[in-house]
């Protein structure tokens, strides 16, 4: 992906994704919003709680994407970490996905020049790093990530993941330059 | 912040007993973290940044206090971007 984000003269920020890119990010957004819809926090079964956006789930999601994207509040208060999470979760899940529903709706096919306001630049960069930490987690990244990237065989499975990875990190690293 | 008046000179500035902790992860940009606590906390570049290289070579950064309900609105802000917080009482 050579796509990256740019200061626009006119104010705002720009990028321009060819097809290829935005058939990327549009495939991993769509499995983005797959999982944070797979609610573990069973909303429907308390609608008034669900009307007023308390969850009903207390402890960590079991998947470790999930758990990583909603991780306990307190630092040694299981207790506590599960009162915060009915609280705050439901709200949170809906931002995330939000964030990435913005960003889906502006991608098009590709090919043509992006303006993102300051608010929209906002929800891309939340999408791309939650893409990011659901990736690294899957990925099981570490702080060496690149070495064991390159060390990879052709054949290696993890390849592909690597390299959406790899293409991620470079487009987030751009987008927070722009903001700063 | 509410300064309570006692009934001598003596003015009793309420402590802050939260503190809300970032830790370190291997997938959070060095230059997002910074960039994050620029912007919901209100830190200066400079701080912003020691703030994250504390977080990234010690493993861990208080990156603010407070009373408990103000620590919570900076922990649920730290996960919807993202980030790896979470709040403890200050002991």
């Amino acid at each position: 992906m050579v796509a990256h984000f740019r200061r626009a003269r006119s104010g705002g920020l720009s990028v321009t994704f060819d097809a290829t890119e935005a058939r990327l990010l549009r495939h991993v957004f769509a499995e983005m919003l797959e999982l944070l819809g797979d609610s573990g926090s069973d909303v429907e079964d308390d609608p008034l709680a669900a009307a007023v956006g308390i969850g009903t789930a207390t402890e960590a999601p079991e998947d470790p994407a999930l758990a990583r994207l909603f991780p306990d509040g307190y630092t040694d208060d299981a207790e506590a970490s599960a009162d915060f999470r009915r609280y705050t979760e439901p709200g949170l899940r809906a931002q995330k996905r939000a964030a990435l529903q913005t960003a889906l709706r502006m991608l098009g096919e590709g090919g043509q020049r992006l303006a993102v306001s300051d608010d929209e630049a906002g929800a891309w960069l939340r999408a791309l790093n939650d893409t990011r930490l659901v990736l690294g987690q899957r990925l099981d990244v570490s702080e060496d990530w690149d070495e064991i990237a390159e060390s990879l065989t052709p054949d290696d499975p993890r390849l592909p993941l690597f390299w959406v990875y790899d293409r991620l990190t470079y487009l987030e690293e751009s987008l927070v330059q722009a903001l700063w | 912040m509410e300064v309570e008046e006692t009934g001598t000179d003596e003015v009793v500035v309420p402590d802050k007993p939260w503190v809300t902790i970032v830790w370190n992860d291997p997938v959070n940009l060095m230059s997002y973290v910074a960039f994050v606590f620029q912007k919901h906390f209100g830190y200066a570049k400079e701080k912003a940044h020691k703030l994250m290289l504390d977080v990234h070579e010690k493993g861990r950064a208080v990156v603010s206090s407070g009373t408990r309900e103000e620590m919570e609105r900076d922990v649920e802000a730290m996960h919807g971007y993202g980030l790896w917080a979470t709040m403890q009482h200050d002991e």
